[in-house]
């Protein structure tokens, strides 16, 4: 089951927690991996890690001209794009009576703009293909709401309608459009946060633990694989029971 | 017939699975083919790819026929 060999996946936000697990799985269900990202040196050492069948593809999401790039760097580099994960994102938090345009602004461009731009570049080789995967990764924040977040929540929420609006059109060319909304996830990103807050947060999970990048991973392997075909527009959450939607 | 309406025939034949004969000089896509409007994305797709030409979205939306397709190629090519 979930065999991907002869697939090429390009991932985005690679140098991260979680792209880096979901890299690693992919890669492991026998994907070609183009790993993308803003920081050169880590993409580099995970694709070292992955050996063959990994290539590095750097790309700043914040700048149009480079995410119209990266789907053609990623098809010269693998020969195909058949699988694409959304996973980079970016936090700007801020109370909504304090946020700026320019907050409000790059977690929009980054997390959906960019995302919309890379779905639009990969959709020409899937079409015609009659084969496609794409899987955004969103959040729990974009179907709760949370304090400070405003602008996160709506560029992850914004993710969740685009992507049923895509499934719609593709769905007839063998093409899947899903997400993945992770609760709490131990990473860099809720490192930040301090033992009271973690505590806090705690209670809130019926599992009694943050998740571990590696079960987001698995949860994108899963939208990512072959049996997955008559899965599409849906959203999985992976949060400990956090919100059960 | 020209050769490149040959070759446009055999596209739309291909991808829209109808009869040759059905393909006329004024068969709409859409109407008469049984296109949807997903099929006429490819089908422009498909033309720029047989003839190496581009053709931008809002020339793209004036191809509604077989024929406006032979005529647009036929000036673009």
């Amino acid at each position: 089951m979930f065999d991907l060999t002869g697939k090429s996946a390009l991932v985005t936000g690679a140098s991260g927690g979680i792209g880096g697990e979901v890299a690693k799985a992919l890669h492991a269900a026998g994907a070609k991996v183009a790993l993308s990202g803003t920081r050169v040196e880590p993409l580099e050492a995970l694709a070292a890690e992955l050996g063959e069948r990994a290539f590095v593809c750097p790309a700043n999401l914040s700048d149009p001209a480079s995410v119209e790039a990266l789907p053609k760097a990623a098809l010269e580099a693998m020969g195909s794009v058949d699988i694409l994960v959304n996973n980079a994102g970016i936090t700007r938090d801020n109370l909504f009576m304090r946020m700026s345009d320019e907050e409000w602004a790059s977690v929009i461009d980054v997390n959906l703009t960019a995302s919309f731009r890379l779905m639009r570049g990969v959709l020409r080789p899937m079409m015609k293909a009659r084969w496609g995967r794409i899987v955004n990764i969103t959040s729990v924040v974009g179907q709760t709401g949370n304090p400070g977040q405003g602008n996160y929540a709506a560029a992850k929420a914004g993710l969740t309608g685009m992507s049923k609006s895509l499934a719609y059109e593709v769905a007839s060319r063998g093409i899947t459009v899903n997400c993945v909304a992770p609760g709490f996830i131990a990473t860099a990103m809720t490192d930040k946060l301090n033992e009271e807050q973690k505590a806090k947060i705690l209670t809130q999970i019926p599992a009694g633990r943050m998740g571990a990048a590696e079960e987001i991973a698995a949860a994108v392997l899963y939208l990512a694989s072959p049996e997955a075909g008559y899965v599409t527009g849906t959203t999985l959450s992976v949060n400990g029971g956090m919100a059960m939607i | 017939m020209s050769d490149i309406a040959d070759r446009v025939k055999k596209i739309v034949v291909e991808h829209l699975g109808v009869e040759e004969d059905k393909v006329t000089e004024t068969a709409s896509f859409i109407d008469d083919l049984g296109a949807d409007s997903l099929d006429t994305v490819e089908l422009v797709m498909a033309f720029e790819e047989e003839f190496g030409i581009e053709i931008p979205d809002d020339a793209a939306e004036t191809i509604q026929t077989f024929g406006d397709a032979v005529k647009f190629i036929t000036e673009a090519a």
